[in-house]
């Protein structure tokens, strides 16, 4: 389809073969404190008063417009614009070291992001598969998918723990640290899953409560309904709230909300072989 | 159509003729011929493939194609797979699906690839469409497995779900318990990317045994070795397997078990998955081997002779995926291995097992790709990343596969020369380009300097997806690819000294182009700007999470760009760290 005028303005470089010409009568004479103008620079604002040498040269060419259509403007006409392409364009820099990266923005070598350009799951194998030759019978943690959910994930961002509750077959998850207490935890818990189990009950309360939501309280002192558990890295047990917080949360992988009448029936502390989902 | 004219068809007709065209090139051909077939072509097409989501509304494409039961999509840059592209940039398929529910209740396809889809939108999904058979979502994320058991529930003629490399929040494994007794259809499940995660194993056992069609099978991490047989001795018809964790103590009955199992598999091709690999668990597959045509291996952590010993057991390999372990020189021999006993490899792809390792890794060279195009004479794509080259070695494989469609070289050291002349790797690369006229896909890596783009300008002209990383000197160097690669489609680039001169002369070039991404280039806000500007059916976004563009200079560079060519206009669902530099939207602002 022909493009109209706004396009031929901006193809102002149809040929090499310009270039070349442009090259001969301006290329050369130009030192380099001229170059140093010319070329990108990239450091912050305020380090030079020009602007980019390419949008000075498009300001110009709008005047031109009216009577160049297609055509390289020639030099004569706008002469630092001329200047500008060969300078540029022609300019060889291959006998140059090499430029440094034009917006780096790291000075010393450091990770690159997203390079080499392989996805997150594929970055972790080698240790994963250490873990796996270790103990062959139970599943390493830590899988390849970085970004699996099921792990506990720390990446600054937070650290998420699966929440399980008898009674409410969705689970849930919650982030570790968003809390510096037991405390803080219980309440959140009780929050989380009070709503849920109104829902249970009443599946069609989307709207006003039908029933009051029975305040989920004292999962911690063992007063309560409910009592918070955990399991930790070695599969045990625990309940939560017997170890320093943060030995807890170095060591939690899942926890649950078990009815406190259920739980002498549960053996806590033993060591279980995998994780069970029960819900 | 007027009676007096007798050669022309009635639509009936016209539309029976028009079903047998199912290339989307050969449609929109038919649908310029003139208006009448435009009319009848755009009420009986099918299937519509939209490679990015934000080039036109969901309103405009139904608005064209009332009849649609298949769609396609296609949401974010390809370098969001690298972690490029910011958390919530967009991609959402709500809308879409919120459209295509009142306007397509027959749709029965959907297939994404790169998009958000919340659990909102797979419920939304799992009650509009009472014939849906085919969920495709490819390295999607925004879901969890409650969007998945609305989906096994009230899908009850479901046969197809795949969410391979997905991000799923497993909240709980007995979403697949949902699947009703009265299902039977599934023809393909894979669940790989569930990673760790439980599924309820008896629940996927019954669904298994109750679905005589199902061809494609990929289990997810979770799965152990021992659980393998069972699934099999269900399932006996599988032309596609992936396996779990593929690691167990050796015990003779276990492998007796899975060898028989795997043996009575008479259909079985390809293979996948084997997690955590003990390679004495290996030799169970012999028996299916010389049937393989497809052997994923790019998560085995086995070693090299393992390795071997397997593949050598698979002549008929067309397509394999390894992984390849930081060993001795064996690597390299191994593809030889490999190069002369799968004649038929038309497919190669070997990642790195340890990406980030300091130390030069020498036991896989460039040696073992160019043993593999000597012996490959059908290879067609490559996939290699390894930490050194040579032009000589470019130049050799260019020669030997001529016929290579796609070709993805990862030198994993930025900038690396040619090893035994400290040079380019232009002459390489052109190399490739020249001899292999097919070429549709190539990525770079290495030093290379402008010429390289002169090369791939000068004979590319088949080229449509292009990666580069770390090169070129100046603007001439995009120039000459925007100029002169008549077929691109896709441009991506990172890390080069590219500004605003070659961009903007070459404008007009972006319109032809799907889609163009530069990040950590040179390109000038004022630039972006003036595109916006000038090329209305273009949307310009420059996407910066640190500060907004305009409270610099217009001469600094913006740190990434994304250009589409759309009908839509500027998207309304940009997060606070993209910028339109539509006027249009800039007014509104």
């Amino acid at each position: 389809m022909e493009s109209g005028c706004s396009k031929k303005l901006l193809d102002l470089i149809p040929q090499e073969k310009k270039w070349g010409f442009i090259e001969n009568q301006n290329g050369i004479s130009h030192g380099s404190s001229e170059e140093k103008k010319l070329e990108l620079k990239l450091g912050p604002p305020g380090e030079e008063d020009e602007p980019l040498v390419s949008f000075g040269y498009f300001s110009s060419t709008k005047s031109n417009a009216k009577h160049a259509h297609n055509k390289f403007p020639p030099p004569q006409e706008d002469h630092r614009g001329g200047v500008v392409l060969a300078a540029s364009w022609a300019k060889n820099h291959h006998h140059q070291p090499k430029p440094p990266n034009c917006s780096q923005k790291r000075t010393a070598p450091g990770p690159v992001v997203g390079w080499p350009p392989i996805r997150s799951f594929r970055k972790n194998l080698a240790t994963t598969s250490k873990l796996a030759s270790e103990s062959p019978t139970s599943l390493p943690h830590k899988v390849a998918n970085e970004r699996n959910p099921a792990a506990p994930e720390t990446r600054g961002k937070g650290l998420f723990v699966k929440i399980n509750m008898d009674g409410v077959p969705i689970g849930r998850k919650v982030d570790l640290k968003a809390y510096d207490s037991y405390e803080k935890l219980s309440t959140a818990v009780g929050e989380l899953f009070r709503g849920l189990l109104a829902a249970q009950r009443d599946p069609s309360a989307d709207g006003p409560k039908q029933e009051e939501e029975k305040a989920i309280t004292g999962v911690l002192d063992g007063n309560g309904e409910y009592t918070l558990v955990y399991e930790d890295n070695e599969g045990d047990r625990m309940l939560v709230g017997d170890v320093p917080w943060h030995m807890f949360v170095s060591t939690v992988k899942r926890l649950r909300v078990l009815k406190s009448s259920e739980l002498s029936v549960i053996n806590l502390g033993s060591s279980k072989k995998g994780k069970r989902v029960q819900n | 159509m007027q009676k007096e004219m007798a050669y022309s068809f009635p639509d009936e007709v016209l539309k029976h003729v028009f079903s047998f065209i199912q290339s989307d090139k050969d449609r929109n051909a038919v649908s310029l011929v003139c208006k009448s077939w435009y009319e009848i072509e755009r009420w009986c097409r099918r299937k519509v493939f939209i490679g990015n989501c934000y080039a036109v509304s969901p309103r405009m494409v139904i608005r064209r194609f009332p009849e649609v039961r298949s769609i396609e999509l296609k949401g974010k840059p390809h370098f969001a797979d690298f972690n490029l592209v910011p958390d919530g940039w967009g991609g959402y398929v709500l809308q879409w699906i919120a459209e295509m529910a009142g306007a397509y209740p027959w749709l029965g396809e959907i297939r994404l690839k790169r998009m958000v889809v919340t659990d909102e939108s797979l419920e939304l999904i799992a009650k509009s469409f009472k014939n849906f058979k085919v969920l495709v979502l490819f390295s999607c994320e925004g879901f969890s497995t409650d969007g998945l058991a609305a989906i096994a529930a009230s899908c009850k003629n479901l046969r197809e779900l795949d969410l391979r490399e997905s991000e799923v929040d497993d909240l709980s494994g007995h979403w697949l318990a949902q699947f009703p007794e009265t299902c039977t259809s599934l023809v393909s499940l894979n669940i790989s990317c569930l990673g760790s995660d439980e599924v309820s194993f008896s629940a996927l056992e019954r669904l298994v045994d109750r679905c005589p069609n199902l061809r494609s099978l990929q289990l997810n991490r979770a799965v152990t070795l021992d659980k393998i047989a069972n699934i099999l001795r269900r399932a006996p018809q599988l032309v596609d397997f992936g396996t779990g964790n593929y690691a167990a103590e050796l015990q003779p009955d276990v492998f007796s078990n899975l060898a028989g199992a795997f043996s009575s598999c008479k259909e079985l091709k390809s293979l996948s998955g084997f997690w955590d690999v003990v390679p004495a668990y290996l030799p169970a597959l012999y028996s299916i081997c010389p049937r393989l045509t497809s052997l994923n291996l790019s998560y085995a952590t086995i070693q090299s002779p393992d390795l071997i010993k397997l593949v050598s057991h698979c002549p008929r390999l067309q397509r394999l995926l390894f992984l390849i372990q930081v060993l001795d020189y064996v690597e390299d021999s191994g593809l030889e291995e490999l190069a002369s006993s799968c004649k038929d490899l038309q497919e190669l792809r070997v990642f790195p097992s340890d990406p980030f390792g300091v130390e030069p890794n020498v036991s896989l060279t460039e040696q073992g790709l160019v043993a593999v195009s000597l012996g490959c004479p059908k290879l067609q794509s490559v996939l290699y990343f390894c930490r050194r080259m040579s032009n000589a070695a470019l130049v050799t494989i260019a020669q030997n596969c001529p016929n290579l469609t796609r070709f993805r070289l990862c030198i994993i050291e930025p900038k690396t020369p040619d090893y035994l002349t400290l040079e380019p790797l232009d002459a390489g690369f052109g190399a490739i380009v020249e001899h292999c006229k097919d070429l549709r896909r190539l990525s770079l890596s290495g030093l290379l300097t402008d010429h390289v783009f002169e090369y791939i300008g000068t004979y590319g002209k088949k080229l449509e997806m292009l990666s580069v990383a770390f090169a070129g000197d100046s603007d001439l160097g995009l120039h000459h690819v925007l100029s002169g690669c008549e077929s691109l489609r896709k441009l991506e680039i990172r890390d080069c000294p590219f500004g605003d001169k070659a961009l903007l002369a070459n404008a007009a070039k972006l319109e032809t182009m799907r889609s163009l991404w530069m990040s950590s280039c040179a390109v000038s806000f004022g630039a972006c700007k003036l595109l916006g500007q000038k090329m209305p059916k273009l949307n310009v976004e420059v996407i910066d999470e640190t500060e907004p563009p305009d409270s610099r200079p217009e001469s600094y560079p913006v740190d990434k760009l994304y250009i589409y060519r759309s009908v839509a206009g500027p998207r309304f669902d940009m997060p606070p760290f993209v910028w339109s530099m539509d006027e249009a939207v800039k007014i509104l602002h």
